[in-house]
């Protein structure tokens, strides 16, 4: 599957310009609030009817400058941010509600876990138990897009990690394409196989997440405190000390963690984590360090963002003072060792 | 109520006559016109809402004397359906018609107060699940605005119950043909000495008017306990 966009629109205080081409699997639309996100989202489900451009899914047009394809005809699934359940009707009869009949049914129910809830009304649930019945209900319509506009922003931290098991099996064990909305970082990161990178209505970056969030081009959107890359690897032991030892493409890791043995681990490490060093690396407190070379240094005020490279490719992100980059004569192509002062464990189940 | 004559009976069978009549026909139209003014903006839409309210604030004997002129039998309206056998002037369908037209305004009030009620987002939700906007309309915005559409029927029920001015105008004052409870207590009014038989019907009036109100009540409140539980 491909979804081919490019959305222009003149809001009264915005305009929206956004254009990409996502392949399979999920595609988040990342970026702070009011870039636009739910807006590219609306448009791609016939919600919203840009001013120009189009909206193309596998080879079918649903919008251009001569087409025009109502959302009822579009066969787009939307999970909105708030659950939008039919209160009149009950569960069963909302997950129904787009299907064509109740084959599939079981299916779903047993995915999401909602066997339970199948003849209550929806005042009857809990926030995370309508935004599962939401979801088992737009994949009943048979969609050939899945669109998530911010699913779980509206629960709490306990709700969203009711839900965020289920979102991974959905993207695994489904082979419905999904447009995933959300300004969360770790959403993104636990779920997406790319992402669009948007800030103030347009796109500033389109790709895997570690070679968009590596990018110090469209690092410097997501602002200092997000700026980080992601790298993946697998716990390959709990040390004596209790520390947990990954593997990683580039040597192990050891950190404080949360994890077990065998578990394929995915690995956030910001960039102000990160510090350089010319030389080899004697009474440093820091136990995991990484030789590696420097591809690109972007000055970003006062500080500036570094894309380093491991040996086997793995990109890091490293945020210094310009001062030290002068000081340390740091150049692109120069090796260096980087020192990664701490990590964050982003679970995945 | 034994003590009614046979004149007095006839005024409020056909009081009930004309009024559910009233109300059952200018139904469709009171939800179509407030879904349309509650859901749509398109050119002309403040002057079909004035439309609609014209009969609320304009005096009942002009709405009547215009129902005259227009469906009368010499009427540009009136003389063509007349070729199809539908004669309002001086009958009792008359005063369904100047019924329902005085009771219009406030039906697609409540009407349209109860879709606006509606979340627009079941309705897209709704659509991106498939629906057509004719089966969102039935299946979501219906049911979803029943308890007001159901308090605007009783409510203009009891109006059509009451309507006198346009009615009189429009279709006269016939026993038995075009004399509803209100005609008819009017007419008791005039005769000398008729005042207790006069009472008896402005008690009935009363009765009625009050029942629909508490009964519109109480179907829209289980209405939304339905909808809510």
């Amino acid at each position: 599957m491909t979804l081919d966009i490019a959305i222009h629109h003149a809001f009264p205080a915005a305009t929206l310009n956004v254009a990409f081409t996502a392949p399979a699997g999920v595609t988040a639309l990342f970026g702070p609030s009011g870039a636009g996100k739910s807006s590219v989202a609306n448009a791609v489900a016939g919600l919203l009817r840009p001013d120009k451009g189009h909206v193309i899914l596998n080879g079918r047009t649903l919008f251009d400058a001569a087409t025009w394809v109502p959302p009822h005809l579009r066969r787009i699934g939307y999970v909105f941010q708030d659950p939008r359940l039919f209160p009149h009707k009950t569960v069963r009869a909302n997950l129904l509600y787009g299907a064509t009949d109740s084959k599939g049914l079981d299916g779903i129910v047993d995915l999401l876990d909602i066997a339970p809830l199948l003849d209550r009304r929806p005042s009857r649930l809990s926030g995370g138990e309508r935004q599962r019945v939401a979801i088992g209900r737009a994949l009943l319509s048979s969609p050939r897009l899945l669109v998530m506009d911010e699913p779980l922003s509206a629960l709490d931290s306990d709700r969203k990690a009711e839900i965020l098991p289920y979102l991974e099996r959905l993207a695994r064990e489904t082979s419905i394409p999904i447009l995933y909305v959300s300004h969360a970082l770790s959403e993104v990161i636990r779920l997406a196989d790319q992402m669009a990178l948007m800030a103030k209505g347009r796109l500033v970056g389109f790709g895997p997440p570690a070679d968009v969030l590596s990018d110090p081009q469209s690092a410097i959107h997501l602002g200092a405190r997000q700026a980080g890359t992601v790298i993946e690897g697998r716990v390959s032991a709990i040390e004596h000390d209790g520390l947990v030892r990954i593997e990683t493409g580039s040597g192990p890791l050891l950190l404080a963690a949360q994890a077990s043995t065998g578990a394929r681990l995915r690995i956030r490490i910001m960039a102000e984590d990160v510090l350089l060093s010319r030389g080899t690396l004697e009474g440093l407190s820091a136990l995991n360090s990484f030789p590696v070379h420097i591809r690109m240094i972007r000055p970003d005020g006062p500080m500036a963002l570094l894309q380093l490279e491991l040996d086997d490719g793995t990109r890091l992100l490293a945020r210094i003072t310009q001062r030290s980059v002068a000081g340390l004569e740091l150049v692109p192509g120069m090796r260096v060792h980087a020192v990664i002062k701490s990590a964050a464990l982003i679970d995945q189940s | 109520m034994g003590g009614l004559t046979a004149q007095e009976w006839m005024a409020v069978e056909l009081s009930l006559r004309v009024a559910v009549v009233a109300t059952l026909f200018s139904l469709p139209f009171g939800i179509g016109v407030a879904y349309l003014l509650a859901r749509f903006r398109f050119p002309g839409r403040d002057i079909l809402n004035g439309l609609v309210h014209l009969p609320l604030i304009l005096p009942p004997v002009v709405t009547g004397y215009l129902l005259l002129v227009t469906f009368g039998r010499r009427g540009v309206v009136g003389a063509w359906l007349e070729q199809f056998g539908i004669v309002f002037a001086f009958d009792w369908t008359g005063a369904a018609l100047a019924a329902g037209i005085t009771a219009f305004p406030l039906m697609v009030r409540a009407i349209r107060l109860s879709i606006e009620a509606v979340d627009p987002g079941l309705e897209a939700a709704a659509a991106t699940l498939g629906a057509s906007p004719l089966r969102v309309f039935a299946t979501i915005t219906l049911p979803l605005s029943l308890p007001g559409i159901i308090a605007g029927a009783v409510l203009a029920f009891a109006k059509a119950m009451g309507e006198f001015g346009a009615t009189i105008t429009f279709v006269s004052n016939i026993p038995g043909q075009t004399q509803t409870l209100p005609s008819a207590i009017y007419a008791l009014l005039q005769v000398p000495g008729a005042e207790p038989q006069a009472m008896r019907l402005i008690v009935i009036s009363i009765t009625v008017a009050m029942g629909a109100l508490l009964l519109s009540e109480v179907l829209a409140r289980r209405m939304q306990r339905r909808i809510a539980s």
